[in-house]
């Protein structure tokens, strides 16, 4: 039994170390998001702020005017990519899993294909084909090569395989179209799918720094992390002011984790086991 | 007669029905993936055989095969290459390791230990940018890291600065944010190990070492081999940490240069698109095949 205990107290020992080397990163900036720039110039290892000061958060939004620009594009294409992809993946896959239409295995295929293929591949012909449709340095050009994803189409196709069949025969005998079976009766009982999906890919393109990157030149069509790259140039050695940003950035990310983290576990499980 | 033609007809009808409704639910996927991903795949391959002029009108050349001599012969390249293998070599090893030490761990009976995942998995769900940002802090020369040194009695160092160093705080940082996210795929594989296996280990009188060796390392091997080649293909893929880190300049002295930076700078800063395609093709192909063999002993294995 003594053994035991022994045991049981070194694993707790490896977990709360790794805890802490997990968590120390995020507390330190955090805190030094509340400091003033004389404590961050000190150099000391207090991680609660001697001075605690809310003002790097205003000199940001006041120093850089398109912070809160920035900001805003963020949201706004997050929100859209992930609004689109929820229906255009859903209906695919549903398509995909249920209807029996002529080149359904021929698009499964494609899909299958297009999985294994890697994204840096498409960087500079998308490019090109944004910059003929004149969209660069636009939010279409941010959004519209975003609103599919095979990767989502394909776990809402497996999603859908596994659905019990007897909603949709009632559906079908009641008259109701496809398309209405879909939407009033599919797609509600479709939720939790719908969830993990809908954080994947809203974390996905408010982390997204290359293809903005390559999309973008407009420092007022800039999202947060390019604008957060910038800033960094400009403030250097500013750190109070670079923290502050990056907390801006990175707690909305962490908070919507923690609320839905469950969905997001059975995700990447999925991901890793598909 | 007129039954089965009756029958066929209908049949026909639910066929066209099905199909009809089958491409409304399809348009968007085929419209993106068509423009967005099949094109651009396309275009990739003949881009690779031209050289393109961006600026104003695009402009097209056509150059065959040099552009793939060019590659052996660039220096920068091969850079990009050494220090993709030194990553791999050191980041995929450790980061397996760390996450299946951890996944075993968390799949004992331990009290809490919800909490440690989710706690685990926090630098996994920031993104590269953030993670650079607040670790370029601790290591700057006033930073964290350096107050802590000189707190035990240590010098200090400028570890941004040195070439050297570079390289290894962006892998420090990768295995970070990634041993989580592996963590998480092994925890699901080691509960999908059936207990009665244990149990009849146990009665036989086997050690828990025992039953880690012939029962759990055996159940594990194809998770770790798609770990590894996961790590493997991240690592090709490196490019923001190493973008906002040297401000897209791969520096100090080419450390932090990696393939995708690489074809950034050809495509974007020296404006040469057919030469960063060619190169993007070549990465793509190497991320394939790798990702087909995984795929192929993947299913080998669970066959067996």
């Amino acid at each position: 039994m003594k053994r035991f205990y022994w045991i049981k107290g070194s694993l707790y020992t490896i977990l709360i170390l790794y805890a802490i080397i997990t968590f120390i990163p995020f507390a330190w900036a955090l805190s030094a998001s509340f400091k003033p720039l004389s404590e961050i110039v000190a150099g000391g290892n207090n991680f609660i702020p001697q001075e605690f000061t809310l003002e790097n958060y205003k000199q940001i939004f006041s120093q850089e005017p398109l912070f809160g620009r920035w900001l805003f594009n963020s949201i706004f294409v997050a929100i859209w990519v992930t609004g689109f992809n929820l229906l255009f993946n859903s209906m695919a896959g549903y398509a995909l899993a249920r209807i029996n239409f002529a080149g359904n295995q021929v698009w499964f295929l494609i899909i299958l294909v297009v999985l294994m293929v890697p994204g840096q591949i498409t960087l500079i012909p998308t490019f090109l084909i944004l910059k003929s449709l004149g969209w660069l340095n636009s939010y279409q050009g941010l959004i519209v090569p975003n609103v599919v994803n095979a990767t989502f189409i394909f776990m809402m196709r497996q999603f859908f395989i596994n659905f019990p069949k007897d909603l949709e025969e009632a559906a079908a005998l009641d008259g109701l179209s496809y398309l209405e079976t879909f939407f009033q009766i599919v797609l509600p009982l479709a939720k939790p799918a719908l969830a993990a999906q809908a954080i994947f890919i809203f974390m996905g393109s408010w982390n997204n720094f290359l293809t903005p990157l390559l999309i973008v030149s407009d420092s007022e069509m800039f999202t947060l992390p390019l604008g957060l790259n910038t800033f960094k140039g400009q403030y250097i050695s500013y750190w109070n002011y670079i923290m502050a940003a990056s907390m801006i950035f990175t707690l909305p990310a962490l908070a919507i984790y923690a609320f839905f983290n469950r969905y997001f576990i059975q995700g990447v499980t999925y991901t890793g086991s598909k | 007669m007129l039954g089965t033609s009756k029958t066929k007809l209908y049949i026909s009808n639910k066929k066209a029905k099905e199909t009809l409704n089958g491409y409304i639910f399809m348009t968007p996927t085929i419209i993106i993936l068509g423009v967005f991903l099949l094109l651009p795949i396309l275009f990739a391959i003949v881009l690779a055989f031209y050289k393109v002029q961006p600026l104003g009108e695009v402009s097209y050349n056509f150059r065959g095969w040099k552009t793939f001599l060019r590659m052996v012969s660039d220096e920068r390249v091969w850079i990009a290459l050494k220090n993709t293998a030194e990553y791999v070599a050191i980041v995929v090893p450790i980061q397996t390791i760390l996450a299946l030490t951890l996944a075993l761990i968390l799949n004992t009976r331990l009290k809490g230990k919800t909490w440690f995942r989710v706690l685990f998995f926090l630098p996994t769900v920031t993104s590269s940018a953030g993670l650079t940002l607040i670790f370029m802090w601790i290591c700057n020369s006033n930073g964290l890291l350096n107050s802590f040194l000189t707190f035990i009695g240590l010098p200090t160092y400028n570890w941004l600065g040195d070439p050297n160093v570079a390289l290894k705080a962006i892998m420090l940082m990768n295995i970070w944010s990634t041993a989580p996210l592996f963590m998480v795929i092994y925890l699901a594989a080691l509960q999908d190990i059936p207990e009665t296996l244990y149990e009849a280990a146990t009665i036989d009188g086997a050690s828990l070492w025992d039953k880690f060796i012939c029962i759990t390392l055996p159940f594990l091997k194809p998770v770790t081999f798609f770990i590894i080649v996961m790590g493997i293909i991240g690592t090709f893929q490196l490019f923001d940490q190493s973008y906002i880190f040297s401000r897209g300049s791969g520096g100090p002295n080419n450390s932090t240069l990696t393939v995708v930076l690489l074809i950034y700078q050809y495509a974007f800063r020296s404006l040469d698109m057919g030469y960063a395609a060619a190169l993007a093709l070549m990465l793509a192909l190497v991320i394939m095949i790798v990702t087909l063999i995984q795929r192929y002993w993947f299913k080998d294995q669970k066959l067996n």
